[in-house]
């Protein structure tokens, strides 16, 4: 059901667990389904210096924040704010179709942390 | 490669034995002919069916002519609930549970459509219906009960004596589908008042496609099939002879085997379930004592169900889950849900169903390899909050 790449970034998870003195965090959930991710950002010059997940779900929910996180990596804030979960999907190699609406929401943490990473800065 | 490869997905589908292959052998060979032919072809298939027939009566202490042959469970619970419904001129009133396979549950929905009413009743948080309750939701008109015997996700038995008891003094019908128990437990329809009763092969370490439903003597079913006439019009259609034949001798050796193979289970499965017990934040789902031999079923906290099984599989453990997200629908269980089960807490079960074959290495492979598992999760996930130290 999941590709060699889904498997892998499931079971080798990238940049998991919490980002002490985090500049932003962004939070996402499917409500129907039940799965939560986290997102904390480091941002340095408008520059993307580090990033970590936490994530509740299944298989595809894991693989795809572990995938954005890589993707996210270096990039500007703009650039990161262009990441949308279709690509994450992509880059991983396409995920079930029914993953697609419920567990595939890496990137709306992604924008949801750089959104409270502009309000932070605007305040 | 994993270390070990372990089936503990027998609630789902069993391995069919060597024997019953080799009972099944000649009709997927020489003997083909239609038992409803004429000639020696036929004759000579037809006096094996009818064996078969008695086989299987014999198991469940029935009469040959109360058994009918079709393709499974679904198909038996569809029988035995739109023929029984059938067989009247004006809706009536139908008591179930709430935690019936969807081969019932589905079945009552469409009654409803046709105008029937239908009790859902609720259980405890061990899964068990209350024989009380039952007894309050009969009405006058009400014709038919339908409980299962014992329940596929959690495996909680059900009182079906008492039930079976209820039923009878109020002259209503009683079905089961018995789908998980038979060969596991025993259950003889006369003892226990049931009039239908719903089995299937393939959870019995026989062929898939092949399932039998009893019907008591004197009880009514119009055909919801039309078509060739067999299985006395209940189920028109040329036989599944060798299913017929590998299903009666899977159901002769559980039947043979059963006290044995029960007592191995109950063991091997007690053992797994206060392995998994030792884990930090987890339940068991369903009765302690009441249950299938070879189920277990827990929820662990702060992980969701389909990420347990992958990694379980990747490690070479086959188990299933009443998580939606390896069902295919947003929705938990509705089993779970009926013990009042949150949320989270039914999205994060695994069912580990033990049968045939399984032995104390793969119990203690299981448990060893848990631990991590549920650890690595739970450090992904952002609820779960390590204890100190």
């Amino acid at each position: 059901m999941y590709n060699e790449k889904v498997v892998d970034h499931f079971s080798n998870p990238r940049n998991v667990g919490e980002l002490e003195n985090a500049d932003a965090i962004g939070e996402t959930g499917s409500f129907k389904c039940g799965d939560t991710m986290k997102i904390y950002l480091k941002v340095e010059e408008g520059i993307i210096k580090d990033v970590r997940f936490q994530t509740y779900g299944c298989g595809a929910a894991i693989a795809s924040s572990s995938m954005l996180t890589e993707m996210v990596k270096g990039k500007t804030l703009d650039q990161a704010l262009q990441i949308t979960n279709q690509d994450v999907a992509d880059e991983l190699g396409g995920l079930p179709p029914l993953k697609l609406h419920c567990s595939n929401l890496a990137a709306d943490a992604l924008h949801n942390a750089i959104e409270n990473y502009k309000k932070k800065q605007t305040a | 490669m994993a270390e070990r490869q372990v089936y503990m997905d027998h609630g789902a589908t069993t391995p069919m034995r060597e024997e019953v292959l080799e009972a099944m052998s000649p009709f997927l060979r020489g003997h083909y002919g239609n038992p409803s032919s004429l000639h020696s072809q036929g004759r000579l298939v037809r006096r094996e069916l009818e064996k078969a027939r008695e086989q299987i009566a014999e198991a469940l202490g029935v009469d040959k002519d109360e058994i009918y042959f079709t393709s499974g469970g679904t198909e038996s619970n569809n029988i035995a609930l739109h023929g029984v419904a059938a067989a009247r001129n004006v809706p009536g009133h139908i008591i179930t549970s709430s935690i019936e396979h969807h081969a019932v549950l589905d079945v009552c929905c469409e009654l409803e459509k046709n105008g029937h009413q239908v009790t859902y009743l609720s259980v405890d948080s061990y899964g068990r219906v209350d024989p009380e309750e039952l007894k309050r939701e009969i009405r006058p008109d009400t014709f038919f009960i339908s409980i299962m015997a014992a329940n596929n996700e959690i495996g909680t038995l059900q009182p079906l004596e008492e039930f079976g008891k209820i039923a009878a003094e109020s002259k209503i019908l009683f079905h089961t589908d018995a789908v998980q128990a038979v060969g596991q437990i025993p259950l003889e329809p006369g003892q226990l008042n049931i009039d239908l009763l719903s089995l299937s092969a393939h959870k019995l370490n026989g062929p898939k496609g092949i399932g039998a439903l009893y019907i008591r003597r004197g009880v009514t079913v119009s055909p919801v099939y039309q078509g060739g006439g067999q299985e006395k019009t209940i189920r028109p259609g040329t036989e599944n002879v060798p299913g017929i034949i590998g299903m009666a001798r899977a159901l002769e050796l559980a039947v043979s085997e059963m006290d044995q193979k029960r007592d191995m289970l109950t063991r091997l499965r007690d053992r797994l379930i206060s392995g998994l017990l030792k884990i930090d934040q987890v339940r068991l789902n369903g009765h302690p004592l009441e249950r299938l031999p070879g189920n277990v079923n827990v929820s662990f906290q702060h992980i969701e169900g389909e990420s347990i099984l992958l990694s379980l599989d990747l490690q070479g453990v086959a188990a299933s889950s009443g998580s939606a997200c390896s069902s295919g629908s947003a929705e938990p269980s509705h089993v779970l849900s009926a013990l009042g089960l949150d949320h989270h807490t039914a999205h994060g079960s695994i069912r580990f169903s033990l049968g045939r074959g399984n032995e104390q290495a793969d119990i203690d492979y299981v448990l060893k390899i848990m631990p991590a598992i549920i650890d690595k999760l739970r450090r992904i996930s952002p609820t779960y909050k390590p204890k100190a130290g």
